[in-house]
C-alpha cells in the first residue's frame, strides 16, 4: 500500500511535470513531425535559466520573467533549426544532444554570477507563492505540501490546456503538412510548402512546450540546477513518449505518469526486498544506490524491448512512428 | 546508405532468446567478476588508509595527508623516509575526506596539473584504501601561453591518438550498419573496467589485464551483434528505432556499470605517476609512449587490413552497397559480426588507455561519446580516413582551447566545432556528400 502511495506520489509531483511537459514537446518534434530532438533537455534548462536568473538577478516581473523564458527558448530553436534542419534525421539528433550539454557546461562553469554554477540559481519563487490561493492553514494535504499542491494545480491546467491546444492543433491544416512532413518530406515539398520553415515551426513550438516544463520544475524544486539538464533529461523524457505511444495527444502524458509511478514502485520495492530483518536480497548484494541502478537498468530495458516489439507504444498506431531513416 | 537485410520474412521469436542470451552472458560476466569483492567478509572496526608520495620515483617525506571520518573526526598522517604513510581510522558509514596539505610538499613538487587536494573516497568492505594523489614536479610556476603551446599540443596528440581507436570503430559500425551506436562509449567503459578487474582485483600484470580487456571486448561486440543487432537487422527495423535501441542498451550498461562500481572512480594498482623526462619543453613520459605506439600500431594494423586483404575489401564492399556485395558472394552478416568484434576490441583498448588520464569510472563512456561524435562528424561518417583525422583534431583542439577558456569548458568547445563544420561542410572533412541525405 504504502508502495503504491508512493508511486502516486511520484507519478504527479512537480518533478513529474516538468516531464510531462517536456515530453509533450518531443512528441511534436518525434511524434508528429519526425525530428529527432536530442536536445530537449537544453530547451527545458534554458527555460527554467531564463526566468529564474531574470528574478534572481535582475528582479523583474514574475509575467516578464515567463516572457523571457519563452523567447530564450524561441532562439534556442532558432539558432539549433537553422543549420540541422536540413540534414538527415541522425545528424540533427548528434547536433542537438551536442548543444544541450554545451548548454549544461555553460550553466555549470561560466557565469558565476549569474548561474552560480552548480549551486544552482534559488529564491525566485516569492511572487508565485504569493498567488497560491490555497488557505495558509492547510499545511499539506495527502502527501503533497502547500507549495506543491499550487504548482501541481498550475502545471496539469498547463498541461491541459497545452494538450486541447494540440488536439486543435493537429486537426488543423497546419498539423496535417507536419504530418505529411514526417511520412514524405519530398511530397510535401512538391505540393509548394516550405518545408524547412514548417519544421522550423514545430522545433520552436515544441521547444516552448519544453520550456513550460522548465518553469513548472524550477517552481517546483524552488532551485535550479545545471546537471538535473543532462542528457539523460531527454532520453527519459524519449522514453516516456514512446512508452505512452508517440503521435497521440495524450501519448506523452500517460507514459511520464506511469514512467514514473513504475519507476517509483520498483525502487521502494527493491529497498523493501533489500531492508529489514530477513532481507530477501542479501545487502551485500544491493546498496540503496545500487538499487537505484537497477531501477535505471530496468528503464534502459523496457527502452530496448518497447522499441524492438512495440515502438507504438501503449497508445500509438504503428503506421504513425517514423522509424525509417530518410 | 541501406541497411544491409537478408530477404526474408522476419522471424519474431528469434529476438527474445537473442537478447536473453546478450543480457544472461553480461549479467553473467560482471556477476562472476563481482564475486570477489563482495565474497570479501566486511572487516570490522579500522581502514588504513595507505599510500605511497612519490616525485619521479624519489620518495617524498614529510608530507602531510589528514583524513575525515563521517562523524567529522580528523586523523593526520605523515609521509617516513621512504615515503610511505599509513593513517588508521575507524570504519563508519559514509564517505570520507582524504586532503593532502600542499605546504608541507617540497617546493619543487606539486599536485599533478587537474588533481584536488581534496578527495571524497567510499571505502568498499576492504580494510585498506589507497591514497591516490598524483605527485609531480611542480606545474604552478608561470608560465607564458606560448609556453604551454607544445605541451598542450602534445597532450592533445595523446588524446586524440587514443579516441581515434575508438572513433574508428563507431565509423567502421556506422559504414557498414547505418547504425549510429550510442552504447559506443559504454564499450569504452567496458574496457576500462575489465582491464581493472583483472589488474586490481585478481592482481595480474597491468598489460596482461589489458590484453584480457581487448580479447573480452572483442568477444562482448560478438556476442552484441549475434545476440542483438543481426536479429533486428533480420526483422528489418529501421535505423532510427536501432539507434534508440541502442541508447536503451547505452542506459542499461552504464546503471550496470555503476551497479558493480558503486559510483567510484579508481586506479589501476599499478598506478604510479610516471617521472617525465622533458624533451623540446615537452613533459614525455615512457608510459604515454608506449600508449601512443600501441595505439598506432593498432591503428596501422586494422587500417591496413582494410585496404589490403580479401576481407578488408570486402568490408568496403558491404560499406558501400550491401546489396551488392551480398549479391557477389560475400557473407554479409560475417563481414559486419567481424566488424563489430574489431570495432569492440578497439574501443576497449581506448578504455585501457583513457583509465589512466580519466580514471576508471562508470561514466567514461558519457564523457567520451559526445567527443567521439564529435570526431567522426568532423572528419566525415563512415570514413576511416575521417574517424582519424578527426579524432586528432578534436584531440588537439580540446587542450589547445585550454589557452583562450577555461579548462572546465574545453570539450564544449569540441562540440561547437562539430556544429559549426556541420553548418559548412555537413559531410565533413572527408566524407561523401551523399550520405548527408
Amino acid at each position: 500500500m504504502e508502495i503504491l502511495q508512493g508511486a502516486f506520489h511520484d507519478a504527479i509531483s512537480p518533478f513529474a511535470l516538468s516531464y510531462v511537459l517536456a515530453a509533450i514537446g518531443l512528441n511534436i518534434h518525434f511524434g508528429y513531425t519526425g525530428l529527432l530532438n536530442f536536445g530537449q533537455a537544453g530547451f527545458v534548462a534554458v527555460g527554467a535559466y531564463a526566468m529564474a536568473v531574470g528574478i534572481a538577478s535582475f528582479d523583474i516581473p514574475f509575467v516578464l520573467a515567463l516572457l523571457l523564458g519563452i523567447l530564450a527558448a524561441v532562439i534556442l530553436a532558432l539558432i539549433l533549426g537553422i543549420p540541422t534542419l536540413k540534414l538527415r534525421g541522425d545528424y540533427l539528433a548528434i547536433v542537438t544532444l551536442a548543444a544541450a550539454e554545451v548548454l549544461r557546461l555553460i550553466f555549470s562553469t561560466s557565469f558565476k554570477d549569474y548561474f552560480h554554477a552548480r549551486d544552482g540559481v534559488s529564491g525566485f519563487t516569492a511572487t508565485f507563492r504569493s498567488l497560491n490561493p490555497y488557505p495558509d492553514t492547510m499545511t499539506s494535504f495527502a502527501t503533497f505540501s502547500r507549495n506543491d499542491l499550487w504548482v501541481m494545480t498550475v502545471g496539469w491546467i498547463l498541461v491541459a490546456l497545452v494538450c486541447v491546444y494540440l488536439w486543435l492543433l493537429m486537426r488543423s491544416p497546419w498539423g496535417r503538412v507536419l504530418r505529411s512532413i514526417r511520412e514524405d518530406e519530398e511530397a510535401v515539398r512538391s505540393l509548394g510548402k516550405n518545408v524547412y520553415w514548417y519544421k522550423m515551426q514545430a522545433l520552436i513550438l515544441g521547444g516552448v512546450i519544453g520550456a513550460f516544463g522548465g518553469f513548472i520544475g524550477a517552481l517546483g524544486l524552488a532551485s535550479v540546477q545545471p546537471d538535473s539538464f543532462n542528457a539523460d533529461f531527454t532520453f527519459i523524457a524519449f522514453t516516456m513518449l514512446i512508452l505512452g505511444g508517440a503521435a497521440r495527444i495524450l501519448g506523452p502524458v500517460v507514459g511520464a505518469v506511469l514512467f514514473w509511478g513504475a519507476l517509483s514502485a520498483i525502487g521502494s520495492l527493491l529497498v523493501q526486498l533489500a531492508s529489514g530483518d530477513n532481507p530477501i536480497i542479501p545487502p551485500s548484494m544491493m546498496s540503496t544506490d545500487q538499487a537505484s541502478n537497477v531501477r535505471f537498468m530496468v528503464v534502459g530495458l523496457v527502452l530496448m524491448l518497447l522499441m524492438i516489439y512495440r515502438p507504438q507504444g501503449l497508445f500509438g498506431d504503428r503506421k504513425e512512428i517514423a522509424l525509417d531513416a530518410r | 546508405m541501406q541497411p544491409p537485410s537478408d530477404h526474408r520474412r522476419p522471424r519474431r521469436r528469434r529476438v527474445a532468446p537473442a537478447i536473453a542470451v546478450v543480457v544472461g552472458l553480461l549479467l553473467g560476466l560482471v556477476a562472476w567478476a563481482g564475486v570477489p569483492a563482495s565474497a570479501a567478509a566486511p572487516a570490522e572496526g579500522d581502514i588504513t588508509f595507505t599510500g605511497t608520495m612519490r616525485n619521479a620515483g624519489e620518495p617524498v617525506p614529510g608530507v602531510e595527508i589528514t583524513v575525515t571520518t563521517p562523524d567529522g573526526e580528523e586523523f593526520t598522517g605523515t609521509s617516513d623516509d621512504s615515503g610511505r604513510i599509513q593513517i588508521q581510522v575507524p570504519r563508519v558509514d559514509g564517505e570520507y575526506t582524504v586532503a593532502i596539505d600542499e605546504d608541507t610538499l617540497p617546493d619543487d613538487v606539486g599536485l599533478r596539473e587537474g588533481q584536488e587536494a581534496e578527495e571524497k573516497v567510499t571505502p568498499s568492505s576492504l580494510g585498506s584504501v589507497p591514497i591516490t594523489f598524483m605527485i609531480g614536479e611542480s606545474t604552478r610556476q608561470v608560465q607564458t601561453k606560448w609556453d604551454r603551446v607544445p605541451q598542450l599540443l602534445y597532450q592533445g596528440l595523446l588524446f586524440g591518438i587514443i579516441m581515434a581507436m575508438a572513433a574508428l570503430g563507431l565509423s567502421m559500425i556506422f559504414g557498414t550498419t547505418g547504425l549510429t551506436n550510442f552504447s559506443h562509449g559504454e564499450l569504452v567503459t567496458f574496457g576500462a573496467l575489465i582491464a581493472f578487474l583483472f589488474n586490481s582485483t585478481f592482481g595480474w600484470p597491468f598489460a596482461a589485464a589489458a590484453v584480457v580487456a581487448v580479447v573480452l571486448g572483442g568477444l562482448f561486440g560478438w556476442a552484441q551483434d549475434a545476440g542483438l543487432w543481426r536479429p533486428l537487422r533480420r526483422r528489418g527495423t529501421g535505423l532510427i528505432a536501432t539507434m534508440i535501441v541502442s541508447i536503451g542498451l547505452m542506459f542499461f550498461l552504464r546503471n550496470l556499470f555503476q551497479y558493480f562500481t558503486e559510483g567510484r572512480t579508481q586506479n589501476y594498482r599499478e598506478y604510479v605517476t610516471p617521472s617525465g623526462y622533458d624533451f623540446l619543453g615537452v613533459t614525455v613520459t615512457t608510459r604515454d609512449l608506449v600508449m601512443a605506439g600501441v595505439s598506432v600500431i593498432a591503428i596501422t594494423v586494422v587500417t591496413l587490413a582494410l585496404s589490403r586483404t580479401r576481407l578488408g575489401r570486402a568490408t568496403r564492399a558491404v560499406a558501400d552497397n550491401p546489396a551488392l556485395a551480398s549479391s557477389t558472394g560475400i557473407n554479409v552478416n560475417r563481414v559486419i559480426s567481424l566488424v563489430w568484434i574489431v570495432g569492440t576490441a578497439l574501443a576497449s583498448l581506448a578504455g585501457v588507455f583513457l583509465g589512466f588520464s580519466l580514471g576508471v569510472t562508470f561514466q567514461m563512456g558519457q564523457l567520451v561519446l559526445l567527443l567521439l561524435f564529435a570526431a567522426v562528424t568532423v572528419g566525415g561518417l563512415g570514413s576511416v580516413w575521417g574517424a582519424l583525422v578527426g579524432a586528432l583534431i578534436i584531440g588537439v583542439l580540446i587542450e589547445m582551447s585550454t589557452l583562450v577558456i577555461p579548462s572546465d569548458l574545453k570539450n564544449a568547445g569540441a562540440l561547437m566545432l562539430l556544429i559549426i563544420i556541420l553548418l559548412v561542410r555537413p559531410q565533413g572533412l572527408l566524407g561523401r556528400k551523399e550520405r548527408v541525405g
